[in-house]
Formats: structure tokens, C-alpha cells, sequence
């Protein structure tokens, strides 16, 4: 698999992707900077964390105006698979790519705790290394995340199987207490129509080493991997 | 309309008539309003450590592994394997009081570009802090304040913030603590220093561009409050985290290339200190082009521009021939460069603005010549020893636990790290309240950095020779508690007015017993950072002399935590008699804040601390705690909750008071929790180290030897309830 990692600036959680694709794939990502306007020879295109432009305006708001989103959304109509996690999850909300918005959490305050999240399904190149239902566990770190969309979107995402995962407690229930940031329906990512881009609040990246606290996010990685070749 | 310079106005800039008139002598002419804006800032205590310097000079900064010292923007320790680690604390206190979020987060912005200035990449942020009473009402919008602005910051420009400490006390209701430190790693042989060289060089300006915010903080920052602080507000400067991030990515891509001979950030007194020390450092003279300093407000006049305080600038002394490819660096980050002077061999600093010279200073006087002061002091009075028999237990073990371990001193302090990003970077393997240190793995490496900040200013306000002994112990038992070789320190001296006696006493005997810890324990100060004048109306907080400390583990999968688990013998190390003097339970439970604090033994310090990590390191520890405020049974409580598992506890010793010896402070001591305590304890004994069982983990309850049972459940609800209940509660 060869991945892209775009650096916006104001990003900061790119070093951690880095690692844990090479951990998973044995090579370098590519670096991608955001005044690109055409992508390399790539199989997966990924929207780290941080706070693109300072978070100024709105989380996301002018990375998604940047050239390179253009190339982005081109990829993207081609069937090409993206990842955003975070900031990358706001940026493509921003972008159009994925439905809904997200919102200051419900608190009020930045949020950094690991949360529980289960796997809505697991028939999906990113996914595939987990089974459907297993919970696993994941830092958050935002304080835009509170995920949200009009009754119509939400039941679509649902109807049409587009929740990749929700927060819950360890034991998997769905509850308001799992649900810190106060997402609509406890949704922590989805999916697009055609299931190859999926945008996700939580940091699995952050989980790929026990010594970092456990290997959690691992399989979003190694599946990844599997699927789109080495 | 600009103002003459005057005697009047040297004093409203806070110059004395003395050291006026040594600028007159100097100058051999009256300034200009640019000069005394120029010898006011680098006069100030803040930037010259006018009082502080002839004490500070006592501290130990030497060791075999210490790269650079203090006098250079952070302190450089050597790792091994080709690295270093950059470490520096500051404080930012008096603007945190004005203006809680933009002091506090302009405190991490600062204290990351001494850090990053140096070659490194900041790689944890750290923080203590003190606050009012909490029943004051200004107390919570000030934590509000502070913790988000440290947050905002912080996770912002994606440095995990990964330890600190919290304190409440009426004195500091109107001088809030905030210091922050930050440590970074670099290559040993890729520091860069801030000593100016070669005439004809190019001075570079970086960063953001300037504007009329914090001019004259440095001053402010060096005066009592009135009761007119709010009013200080522009003396406070803002933090823009964004375009730090941005400057951090540029300044290490331009370190990774020739092109730097010096660099220094742009932090007290701006555009002055900067130019002004790098260039007395080198023995060179400097012309400054204040026309060509980016600006983002209009019509400033020099004086503004040499005095502002605007954030996230940086300047460099650059060889020639790299200029461009410099400037083509920090074009594609999209910040400000802009060659705004020369170096010359003239030894004054001359600084021009609109066709006119604005400041021609000599640098050798303006630097060599500044103020230093051995300040009349007079010794804190000792306080009468406490016989604990003599103290009634009015409470009981458990109710007095339960109060304990939620009071705002010793609860959880959760709802502040949640707020903090602690996980970003991918490396840290044990993250706030999980461990006596953070430990955070250097990338790449098998090696990790155990950071922990540590002052008890009680123990400082009874003896401060004592506290500050006790302050440099605790840091350096709180690494050893890890796992790690603790290294150096990093230290923060926060006090009142030094022209009062009795504060200028608390200072030198703080340093006296800082000096000794130091030296004992072979843990060097390599950086630092004075604040005096921590006063409002009159009245000055307690001693706080916070030190940052740094250790280094070889192999971060040794490092354990406090958590424990089931079915282990609990071991406490170092010897208790009981001390309640200055202790929480003494606070809290009986109502009262005397006795002399616990001493520090310093040799059995050594030797307990050297037997436990040498136990942690041989794997036979499978968790460990400092024992320090609250005692023997506060810290079992803290490993039990942090573990989610119960205990039972065997009766101590006869001879001791049972509250005294569950809830003495005395110091030196650990609680280890270990598979085979009968090997441990004869190991400890053949070093001359004591060491007693005293009882084991297991199931859901804290089982005390007086019969009371408490479910590990209510301790940690009772634990956790303080903050929440406080900040968003009704």
C-alpha cells in the first residue's frame, strides 16, 4: 500500500501516522503539502489530526479550500480510498466528502480521554481486521467532535449501513455517558456511499505499540495494509 | 506625543534614582525615551536577576552529563546515544492573574521557544500551578482560565502536555502560580546557542510580526500588584498557537541546514533582550533598522517596537550566503523574514527608525553594569515540633481518609488533564496520574524521559531551608519512583517582594536547602527561572520554589506506574515516625497549619531511592508510589484507586499514633508493591535500607487495621468528585 500523508499547515498529528503505517506497511508514507495541486502514484490519501489554519474560521474550513483538496476530491470520485482522522474528519466534513458537521463538544471543553468504540461493521478496507461489534479502545483528543446531521442524514447513515463507529462503554452499550462529545446517535465515524472514505474523530494511531498503552488501533493499519497490498 | 526621558519617568519604568543615575553616568547624556525603555527592561528583576543572582550562584549546575548550564535560553543534558535533552521551566504569573487564558497559554508558548530556539523539538509540556482558596470567588474563573489557555496552547501546536501539579492556598488569591516547562530532544552535537558572531552578518527577524501587545511586560512583570492589576491588562501579551506550530516546523528546517550562526527567541522585553544579549554575548556591537521589522500596527515609534512583547518571533544572526534559502524556508510556512540589521565591531547596540538613531547604547556597561543587589534578609522563625500523641484523632482512619483523598489538594485532578492533550506523538508511556513521573519514549529510541514538577510551599513557608530541600528530594524520588536515573533539574523560584527581609530570608535559606539536595543527589540545576514581586496590596504568597525534574529510564518497558494489582505484598520503604507537622491531615482533619514539616534525611534519601529503582529495574516491582502529601494511607488509596483493586493493611507500630503513622508526612519513603516481599525486604536490609510489610492487595475493599472497610469504589468517587462538582457543578 502506498499511502500519502497531506501536511497542512497547523497539523501536528502527522508524525503519528507516519509511524503507524510504517509500522503497518514496513515503508514510509509519502508527504504531500497542501499547495500540491495533483497527488502522487498513491493507494490511500490521509488527512491527519491538528489544527489546520490555527482552527481559525471553523475546524477544517480553509484546509478544504486548498489546492490539494481539489486533488483530494478528484481521487476520491475515481474510487480512490481516503482516511481523515480529526482534523482530517472535519476537513473532509468541510470538503463535502462526508455528510453532517461537527460541532464545539457538548461540554464545552477540549476532550482528551480514551473512548471505547465499536465497530459498526466490518466489511471494509479499513475495518476488515476487526470483527463486527468488538469494541476497541481509542484516545480522543478534540474539542470540535460533537458529530452532527438532520434527522434525514442520520437515518440514512443508518439505513444505508454508513456508521463505521460508535462511542460506547467498555462493555459496548451506546450510552450518553459513552458518548463524551455528545455526537448525534454516539457517532464516532462513517463511511461514504461508496464505503472508501471514512472520517473518524478518535486517534487509532495513537494505539499501534503496547508500550504507548496498547495496540487497539493496530488493525485499522494491518487491515489496510491487507487490503491494498503492502 | 512622545514623553522626555526623566528621572520621573526612569521610576515610572521602575529604574531606582541610584540606577538612573548610573544610565546617566553611562550614557554620559540624558537617554532617549528608546535608551531608558532599553535600560529599564534589561534592568528589570525580570531579565537582569538583580536580587536573585548573587543567591542563585550558590545552586550545583555541574555534572559529566550536563551539556549546558544555566545562561543559555534551556538547559542541554546528555542522553546517550548521540542526544540531548533541552529542559526549561518559567513562570508566567503576573499576566496569569491580569488575563488567566492569554497569561497561560502565552507562558507554554514562551517557555516552547526557549526550548525549540535551542535545535530541539519540544517533546512534553509540563506545568504548576497555584491557586486562591477555592471558596474565593475569583478562584475558579482563574483555574478556568488557566486551564484553558495551557490547553488551547498546548494542543494546539501538538506538544503532549503530560504531567504537573495543583495547589490551592489563600495566598495566592490575588498571585496565582503559573509556570510551564517544556523539555525537547536533540542531537548533542546540533545545539544552537545564542552568542552572536561575525561582523557583517545579517540579524533576521522571524515570526509573527509586531504589534503594540505586552510592551513593557518584562516590568510589570517585575512590580507588586496595586489594587489597580486589572488594569494592566495591556501589559499582557497574545498567544497565537497556530503560527508557533508553524515557526517550530520552520526553525527545525532551517537547524537541520548550515545557515545559523546564533538564534534567540523574542521573549521578555522582545526586540531589546534579544539583540541585546546575543549580541553582549558574542563581544560584537549591532545596528537594528526598525523601519524593516515586520509590523502590525501602524505609526508605532521605537521605542513600541523595542519594547513589545509581541509573541512567536525569533531572531538569528544568519551567514550571508544562506540567506536566501533561509528566506525561502520561512516563505513556504508563510511567516514573516526580514533582515533588520547588521552586526558590527563597534560593541554598541544602534538602533535607527525613520532616519533617525533612536538608541546608541554601549553593550558592555548596559550588560555588564546591570544592578545586582544583596538584599537585606532575616530567617524565617522555627516553629515548635508537634507531639503527635498530643493531637486528637477525632475522625478515625477511614472518615479521615475519605476526607483526605477528596480535599482540592489531593484529589483526583482529572478533569484538569482531560483537558490537556496528553497522547500526541505516539510516545507516552505513562500519562498524568498513572505514574509518580510522566515517561515518554524518545521516538525511535528504546530510551525514555521520566518529567515531574514538585514544591511543597507549606513545608517552604514553616523552614524554608527544609521545603526547599524537600522540594528537590521529592522531584528526584518522584523519577527514582519510576524507574528512572534522574539527571537534572529545571527550577522555578517564585516568591514575594525581595525588598521585604523576611521574603529575601525565605529565598536564601530556600536556595541553602536546594543547594544541599542538589549536590547530595548528584541532580544539578541546569536552567531556571526567578519571579519575585509575587504580591497584591502587601500581601505575598507562600515560597514556591518549583522544580522540574528530569531522569532518564534506558529502557522504557522498565518503567511501572502507581496502579495496583491484585495480589501482591505491599512494601513500604524508608523508615516513619509520624510526623504531622505541616501535614494535610494536621490541615485538614485537625484544623491546623504548624509544627516544623517533615526533614530530609539526604543519605537515606540516596540510599532508599538507589534500592528502589535498582528493585524496579531487576523487575521485582510491579508498582510504586512516592509516599508524600497525605501519607501512608493516602498513597494506598492512590494505588488502589489508580488499580481499581482493594487492600488489607497489617497494624504499625505500637510506638506511633495510629492517625501519625497512616497519615505522617515523613519523607524518604515508598510504597512498592511486589510478588515476594520476603526477598525484597532482605535485599533492602543488607543495603541498610529499612523496609516492612505492610499488607497485600486484593478484592474491592480497603480493609484498615482498626476494622474499617471502604470500597475502593466510594474512595475513588469520593476522589474524583472535588473538580467536577466545583467547575461545572451548580
Amino acid at each position: 500500500m502506498r499511502a500519502g500523508i497531506v501536511l497542512f499547515p497547523g497539523i501536528n498529528r502527522e508524525r503519528d501516522m507516519a509511524i503507524a503505517l510504517e509500522h503497518a506497511t514496513g515503508h514510509k508514507p509519502r508527504m504531500i503539502w497542501h499547495a500540491e495541486a495533483a497527488l502522487p502514484e498513491i493507494d490511500l490519501v490521509v488527512l491527519p489530526g491538528g489544527f489546520s489554519y490555527g482552527d481559525y474560521l471553523r475546524c477544517g474550513a480553509m484546509a478544504a479550500q486548498s489546492p490539494v483538496l481539489r486533488a483530494v476530491r478528484d481521487f476520491a470520485d475515481k474510487g480512490g480510498y481516503v482516511l481523515g482522522v480529526c482534523n482530517g474528519f472535519q476537513i473532509l466534513v468541510e470538503a463535502g466528502l462526508l455528510p453532517g458537521a461537527l460541532l464545539r463538544n457538548a461540554s464545552l471543553r477540549f476532550i482528551s480521554a480514551d473512548c471505547h468504540l465499536r465497530v459498526e461493521r466490518s466489511d471494509t478496507v479499513f475495518a476488515g481486521r476487526y470483527q463486527r461489534g468488538q469494541v476497541f479502545r481509542a484516545p480522543m483528543a478534540h474539542g470540535d467532535g460533537n458529530y452532527f446531521a438532520d434527522a434525514a442524514t442520520l437515518d440514512h447513515l443508518e439505513a444505508e449501513g454508513l456508521i463505521a463507529f460508535r462511542y460506547v462503554t467498555p462493555a459496548g452499550e451506546a450510552t450518553a455517558e459513552a458518548n463524551r462529545n455528545g455526537s448525534a446517535r454516539n457517532i464516532a465515524g462513517i463511511y461514504s456511499e461508496n464505503l472508501r472514505v471514512l472520517g473518524l474523530m478518535p486517534h487509532p494511531e495513537d494505539l499501534v505499540d503496547p508500550l504507548a498503552g496498547g495496540t487497539d488501533g493496530k488493525p485499522l493499519f494491518d487491515g489496510l495494509a491487507a487490503s491494498l497490498g503492502a | 506625543m512622545q514623553r522626555e526621558a526623566n528621572q520621573e519617568l526612569a521610576q515610572e519604568f521602575g529604574l531606582s534614582a541610584s540606577e538612573y543615575a548610573k544610565v546617566l553616568e553611562i550614557m554620559g547624556r540624558a537617554p532617549t525615551l528608546t535608551e531608558l525603555g532599553v535600560f529599564s527592561a534589561m534592568w528589570s528583576e525580570h531579565c537582569s536577576y538583580k536580587s536573585s543572582r548573587v543567591l542563585l550562584k550558590q545552586l550545583p549546575t555541574k555534572a559529566p552529563w550536563v551539556i549546558h548550564g544555566p545562561g543559555e535560553n534551556a538547559g542541554v543534558v546528555d542522553l546517550g546515544h548521540g542526544l540531548a535533552a533541552v529542559m526549561k521551566i518559567e513562570s508566567h504569573n503576573h499576566p496569569s492573574f491580569i488575563e488567566p487564558y492569554q497569561g497561560a497559554a502565552t507562558g507554554v508558548g514562551g517557555i516552547l521557544r526557549d526550548v525549540f530556539t535551542m535545535g530541539a523539538r519540544p517533546v512534553a509540556n509540563l506545568n504548576a500551578l497555584r491557586f486562591g482558596s477555592p471558596d474565593n470567588p475569583t478562584t475558579r474563573r482563574i483555574v478556568d482560565g488557566v486551564v484553558r489557555g495551557i490547553g488551547g496552547y498546548g494542543n494546539c501546536v501538538g506538544v503532549p502536555t503530560v504531567g504537573g501539579e495543583v495547589n490551592f492556598h489563600p495566598a495566592y488569591d490575588a498571585n496565582p502560580l503559573v509556570n510551564a516547562m517544556t523539555v525537547g530532544i536533540a542531537a548533542a552535537d546540533r545545539i544552537f546557542l545564542s552568542a552572536a558572531a561575525g561582523v557583517g552578518n545579517p540579524v533576521v527577524y522571524v515570526g509573527s510580526k509586531t504589534g503594540r501587545d505586552g510592551i513593557h511586560g518584562a516590568t510589570m512583570a517585575s512590580a507588586a500588584f496595586g489594587a489597580d492589576a486589572e488594569e494592566r491588562r495591556p501589559t499582557v501579551q497574545v498567544g497565537d498557537p497556530f503560527t508557533e506550530k508553524l515557526l517550530i516546523e520552520a526553525c527545525l528546517e532551517l537547524m537541520a541546514t548550515d545557515a545559523i550562526v546564533a538564534i534567540q527567541d523574542m521573549g521578555a522585553a522582545g526586540l531589546t533582550s534579544s539583540s541585546v544579549e546575543m549580541a553582549g554575548k558574542g563581544g560584537v556591537g549591532i545596528e537594528l533598522d526598525l523601519d524593516r521589522v515586520p509590523q502590525r500596527a501602524s505609526g508605532m515609534n521605537a521605542y513600541e517596537i523595542m519594547l513589545s512583547e509581541s509573541q512567536e518571533r525569533m531572531l538569528m544572526v544568519l551567514r550571508p550566503e544562506r540567506e536566501a534559502a533561509a528566506r525561502a524556508i520561512f516563505e513556504k510556512w508563510e511567516l514573516d523574514f526580514a533582515v533588520i540589521g547588521r552586526l558590527t565591531d563597534t560593541g554598541r547596540i544602534i538602533v535607527r527608525h525613520q532616519d533617525r538613531v533612536e538608541a546608541d547604547i554601549p553593550l558592555a556597561p548596559l550588560v555588564g553594569e546591570a544592578p545586582v543587589y544583596d538584599r537585606p534578609s532575616t530567617e524565617t522563625a522555627k516553629q515548635t515540633p508537634l507531639n503527635p500523641a498530643r493531637i486528637e484523632d477525632r475522625l478515625g482512619l477511614t472518615r479521615a481518609l475519605e476526607r483526605l483523598i477528596a480535599c482540592p489538594d489531593l484529589c483526583s485532578r482529572a478533569w484538569i488533564w482531560d483537558q490537556y492533550d496528553s497522547t500526541i506523538g505516539g510516545q507516552t508511556v505513562k500519562r498524568p496520574g498513572t505514574a509518580d513521573a510522566a515517561v515518554i519514549r524518545v521516538e525511535g529510541t528504546p530510551l525514555a524521559l521520566a518529567l515531574t514538577t514538585d514544591c511543597t510551599p507549606r513545608y517552604c513557608a514553616a523552614d524554608p531551608e527544609a521545603g526547599g530541600r524537600q522540594a528537590v528530594a521529592e522531584a528526584w524520588r518522584n523519577l527514582t519512583a519510576v524507574g528512572a536515573r534522574p539527571l537534572a533539574v529545571t527550577d522555578n523560584m517564585n516568591f514575594g517582594n525581595p525588598e521585604r527581609p523576611e521574603v529575601m530570608g525565605q529565598f536564601a535559606a530556600v536556595i541553602r536547602g536546594m543547594a544541599s539536595a542538589c549536590d547530595a543527589l548528584k541532580f544539578p540545576v541546569v536552567s531556571g527561572n526567578v519571579s519575585l514581586y509575587n504580591e497584591t496590596q502587601g500581601r505575598g504568597i507562600l515560597p514556591t520554589p518549583v522544580i522540574g525534574g528530569l531522569g532518564v529510564l534506558e529502557d522504557a518497558a522498565q518503567a511501572v506506574g502507581i496502579a495496583l494489582r491484585p495480589w501482591l505484598d505491599l512494601v513500604l520503604v524508608g523508615p516513619t515516625r509520624g510526623w504531622l507537622g505541616q501535614s494535610l491531615w494536621l490541615r485538614e482533619i485537625a484544623g491546623r497549619e504548624d509544627g516544623p514539616p517533615p526533614p530530609v534525611d539526604l543519605t537515606a534519601e540516596r540510599a532508599a531511592g538507589d534500592f528502589v529503582r535498582a528493585q524496579i529495574l531487576a523487575g521485582a516491582v510491579r508498582a510504586c508510589h512516592d509516599v508524600s502529601d497525605g501519607g501512608l494511607l493516602v498513597a494506598v488509596a492512590e494505588m488502589a484507586v489508580a488499580g481499581e483493586v482493594g487492600a488489607r493493611l497489617s497494624a504499625g507500630p505500637r510506638d506511633i499514633p495510629s492517625h501519625a503513622y497512616w497519615f505522617g508526612e515523613d519523607q524518604g519513603r515508598y510504597l512498592l508493591a511486589v510478588a515476594d516481599s520476603g526477598t525484597l525486604i532482605r535485599a533492602a536490609e543488607a543495603v541498610g535500607v529499612s523496609a516492612a510489610r505492610i499488607g497485600y492487595s486484593g478484592g474491592q475493599d480497603l480493609t484498615l487495621p482498626d476494622g474499617g472497610t471502604i470500597s475502593v469504589r466510594a474512595l475513588r468517587a469520593a476522589h474524583e468528585r472535588f473538580f467536577p462538582s466545583w467547575m461545572d457543578g451548580a
